[in-house]
């Protein structure tokens, strides 16, 4: 077994690092439920780790946790090697994660370059009376951020609709600018809840390019949440699988595809 | 007692006087709330249309009457008979049915999925057109209200509670107006009866069920502008209710629309959605209101009213937001 | 035709960022100025100032700083009539205090002194939203005004409660006072519009502009993603306070001359304010403009038409100017809840085209 600092490089030639996020013991309780109980597992530099589970089993609590938007009764989250004091979810956003939505929280009255320029609010330095005056550094800086904007743009290929109200768009777009907007705060750690839900095949197949290439390009550690177990398999270095808030697996594709307590709760009869 | 305390005590008491005028108005604030989780501000205007309508067909007023003389150089103003009370309050009844139906048609089935806060601008919208129409309609000078309600100070409850003052030359017994006993009662009977309505009633059932989901409800079959025009023809009678007990006791005037904004700090601390909360809630700010005032006047001075009930009410948003009887609310990404 | 954006390419972001992208907009806006400064000072009379012009431009600036919280910000405020109160109590004694502070200086103090008293007023909206916040605000416009008409204090103890403005002198012109030229009124409060809608301008495209913008859309998102809330709902009410203040000043200070707070700070003043923001166009500068112009003009309008040329009386064409606004909130709401700056905007789109129709 792997260390903690150790990296090691996959069969496809990327670099996978040492242990960036450590959950220990989470459990988070609503008043009287128990929404995630004792999970631990880590997630490891530039690799893609899965959160698979049946409906309820507490993954998006498990994201809203890491995300620093629930504070767990129990356990400890440790970035970096540093255990995380319960923080205001935007402080969590400065230290470098960025997250995507289940149902779509994009920005509804803002176009959608807004929404992205809104990703690098945490990289935006000019004061409030330089923006006031708008003086030369608030002019230079909006013009600077709106060039990596734009690489963003690029990158997910949605220059036409750049200056289109995101109300008006379409689903699946909606949810790449969702992706954009997370992209632009250059983060350490992206989370994904449900990327392709709702989308088609050629959709999907669009996303999963998308989130190999950000992973590929910039090495960002994704951990993403997903129900198409292609998808899955096919995506992600190592998977945790959730189940009634326990965690029932966690390991590779193949591991976790052989395991037996997963296929009992959630994947059925094993795939050949 | 030491008459200060007497004091106080007729302070409180009057202040249960205002406190049930208050309750009437919010009660017809939860029932629309309840059904379509709109905050109608209309909510005060309405009682004042409602009892400038019945006022006016109760003296035989011609509608509009100031407006058609200023287009036709007329001089009408009356039809000449007069409606008795008996008939001149369900003619109202359907008048405010009627404005349920319209506020239906022309307002809320085409704002049906905005945001909250844009229905509560358009029902700030309507409270001003509808106070604009009644003044056209039955003219803005105060009126007096008078559906044979008995008024004035009750020697029962005078004399029954003297002994209080323990023999003091100075304290004749508590003052109150048989008016606000008989308010008091009304307003009991209206709460028992909306509550049984709206817990055991299919209508009521059907009401509860718009209120937690639109789409759920439509989807059983049920409704949505029949419940609609249902609730605000509902809340429009308790409004008539309020504006009859209110313009009886101070005239039909345009100040009754003003305390649409005090049911606001009334209805935070009941809770959004409770009908007992309202009465609890306007009894509370009421009675709190003149105590406040008794004991802070000679300190800051007088007309505290005019701010303690949004105080209290800011207190309650900061600590309590559900309020006392409301249901809490959880917010989910 | 005319209005013609082909061939006009941008080639820096700054450009594209600009706020009159299209040519003719450009020198419409400067020939507008230009006629706004230069020309208008010499025709204008006592009567057009004081019932339109000088009116129109204190509610400009009232209505942007409206603007900013309710449709940029999306924190509701009930309470613009006892903040535009705070601006000209503190206009008074501050000028009362000190004769020989440049009134200008006043005004933009005590702008200052009504953002701190909006950051106070404002902090409950870290824990409440939407109309629950608005009860909040009202709590603010029923407390400030009756600390202005019950405690003597803040007008120096005057035996008919009303503060009045002494008169005073920039630059040796006479700007406040009974003796003021009407032109002296009129380029005053145009001179602070032009300052002031350029910070708004400024402030609403920039980040600043962009996380009051996320908060309003979806607060717990934007929170998620890095805005900070406190600072941004704060400064939101800082901006808007002082926008909000300055227009109280220059109310009282120069068109009124002389104030009661009850009287012309109260709840209606609010819900004026609030009318000019939803009919103009929640969340846009323009919007701001013409929602003022249009509640200033129509009053006057309705008294010309209804009271002295059809005779009318005035209580009547006052009830039937309450009618038309509570239906036009409603209109506005139902067809263009963006409002008149939405109309002109499709306006323009239309002429962009000209003469051919999509």
């Amino acid at each position: 077994m792997l260390d903690q600092t150790e990296g090691y490089t996959t069969a496809d030639g990327r670099q996978i690092g040492g242990v960036v996020m450590e959950l220990r013991n989470i459990t988070l309780r609503f008043g009287g439920v128990e929404a995630i109980k004792n999970i631990s597992f880590d997630i490891r530099k530039g690799e893609i780790r899965a959160i698979i589970g049946p409906n309820g089993a507490g993954k998006s609590s498990m994201l809203n946790v890491i995300s620093g938007f629930y504070n767990p009764q129990e356990g400890d989250v440790i970035y970096k090697g540093y255990k995380r004091p319960p923080m205001r979810p935007y402080k969590v956003a400065r230290m470098g994660i960025a997250r995507t939505f289940q149902n779509i929280a994009l920005f509804e009255g803002m176009s959608v370059l807004d929404n992205i320029m809104t990703g690098r609010i945490n990289h935006m330095k000019s004061g409030f009376l330089s923006q006031a005056l708008w003086w030369g550094a608030a002019a230079r800086e909006e013009a600077e951020h709106r060039e990596k904007v734009e690489k963003v743009i690029d990158f997910l290929e949605i220059q036409h609709i750049r200056k289109t109200p995101v109300a008006r768009l379409p689903y699946g777009l909606k949810k790449r600018v969702e992706l954009a907007r997370a992209l632009a705060a250059e983060p350490q750690i992206l989370l994904l809840d449900e990327p392709m839900a709702g989308m088609n095949v050629e959709e999907k197949e669009d996303m999963s390019r998308f989130v190999l290439d950000v992973n590929d390009e910039f090495g960002t550690t994704i951990v993403l949440i997903e129900h198409d177990m292609g998808v899955v398999m096919d995506l992600s270095d190592r998977v945790v699988v959730m189940d009634y808030g326990k965690k029932i697996g966690d390991g590779t594709p193949d591991e976790v595809r052989n395991n037996q307590a997963v296929i009992d709760a959630y994947l059925g009869v094993a795939h050949d | 007692m030491p008459l200060e305390i007497l004091q106080a005590i007729e302070a409180a008491i009057n202040g249960l006087s205002t406190g049930i005028m208050y309750a009437l108005v919010a009660l017809g604030f939860v029932l629309i709330f309840k059904a379509s989780g709109i905050f109608n501000f209309a909510q005060g205007v309405m009682a004042l249309f409602a009892a400038l309508t019945l006022v006016g067909l109760q003296s035989g007023q011609v509608p509009f009457a100031h407006i058609i003389n200023a287009i036709f150089g007329t001089s009408v103003h009356h039809f000449g008979w007069n409606v008795p009370t008996i008939l001149a309050i369900p003619l109202t009844i359907l008048v405010m049915v009627a404005f349920a139906w319209a506020v239906e048609r022309v307002v809320l089935k085409h704002l049906v999925n905005q945001e909250p806060i844009i229905l509560f601008m358009a029902t700030i919208g309507l409270a001003f057109f509808l106070e604009g129409l009644g003044d056209i309609m039955w003219g803005a000078e105060v009126k007096r209200l008078d559906v044979g309600i008995p008024q004035g100070g009750n020697l029962w409850f005078e004399e029954n509670t003297a002994w209080l003052g323990g023999g003091n030359p100075d304290f004749f017994g508590f003052y109150i107006d048989t008016l606000s006993l008989v308010a008091l009662l009304i307003a009991s009977v209206l709460v028992t009866g909306l509550v049984i309505f709206s817990q055991y009633s299919k209508q009521g059932r059907a009401l509860r069920a718009v209120a937690d989901d639109h789409q759920a409800a439509l989807s059983v079959g049920i409704s949505l502008r029949f419940i609609w025009v249902l609730t605000w023809s509902i809340a429009g009678i308790v409004a008539l209710v309020a504006g009859i007990i209110w313009g009886s006791k101070s005239g039909v005037q345009f100040s009754l629309s003003l305390i649409a904004l005090k049911a606001l700090p009334v209805l935070i601390l009941g809770g959004f959605t409770s009908i007992p909360g309202a009465i609890v809630g306007g009894l509370i700010i009421g009675v709190g209101e003149k105590l406040f005032d008794f004991y802070m006047q000679p300190i800051i001075g007088g007309a505290t009213e005019n701010w303690f009930a949004y105080m209290l009410a800011l207190v309650f948003l900061l600590f309590r937001p559900q309020g006392l009887f409301g249901e809490k609310i959880i917010e989910r990404v | 035709m005319l209005y013609r954006e082909a061939g006009d390419f941008k080639t820096s972001y700054n450009t594209d960022n600009q706020t009159f992208p299209i040519k003719f907009d450009r020198y419409a806006y400067w020939l507008l100025l230009a006629v706004a400064f230069l020309v208008v000072p010499f025709f204008v009379n006592d009567y057009w100032a004081k019932s339109i012009l000088v009116p129109f431009l204190i509610y400009v600036i009232a209505a942007l700083g409206l603007n900013i919280l309710i449709g940029y910000c999306g924190q509701l405020s009930l309470g613009t009539g006892a903040f535009m109160a705070v601006g000209a109590y503190a206009t008074f004694k501050l000028t009362m205090a000190f004769p020989g502070l440049n009134v200008f200086v006043v005004f933009l103090m005590a702008g200052f002194i009504t953002a701190a008293v909006g950051v106070l007023f404002g902090l409950p909206s870290l824990k409440i939203k939407g109309f629950y916040l608005a009860v909040a605000t009202l709590a603010a416009q029923f407390f400030l005004i009756w600390l202005f008409t019950r405690q003597g204090w803040f007008f120096n103890y005057s035996p008919t409660g009303m503060i009045t403005m002494p008169e005073r002198q920039v630059l040796g012109i006479t700007v406040t006072g009974p003796t003021t030229h009407a032109a002296t009124i009129y380029l005053t409060c145009l001179i602070f519009v032009v300052g002031m809608a350029w910070l708004a301008r400024n402030l609403t495209r920039g980040s600043v502009g962009r996380k009051w913008m996320a908060i309003r859309d979806m607060d717990i998102a934007a929170e998620i993603i890095g805005v900070n809330p406190l600072i941004a709902k704060l400064t939101a009410f800082a901006v808007s306070s002082f926008f909000v203040g300055v227009a109280g000043a220059l109310l009282f200070g120069v068109q009124l001359g002389a104030a009661e707070a009850g009287e012309a700070f109260g709840i209606n003043k609010s819900f004026l304010v609030l009318f000019m923001v939803i009919i103009g166009g929640l969340g846009s500068i323009l919007g701001s403009f013409l929602g003022a112009a249009f509640l200033v003009v129509l009053p006057v309008f309705l008294k010309v038409l209804l009271v002295d040329s059809l005779g009318w009386s005035s209580d009547l064409a006052r009830h039937l100017e309450i009618m038309i606004i509570g239906a036009l909130i409603i209109i506005v709401l139902i067809a263009e809840p963006h409002g008149m700056a939405a109309l002109w905007r499709s306006i323009k789109d239309k002429l962009r085209l000209w003469p051919f129709p999509h």
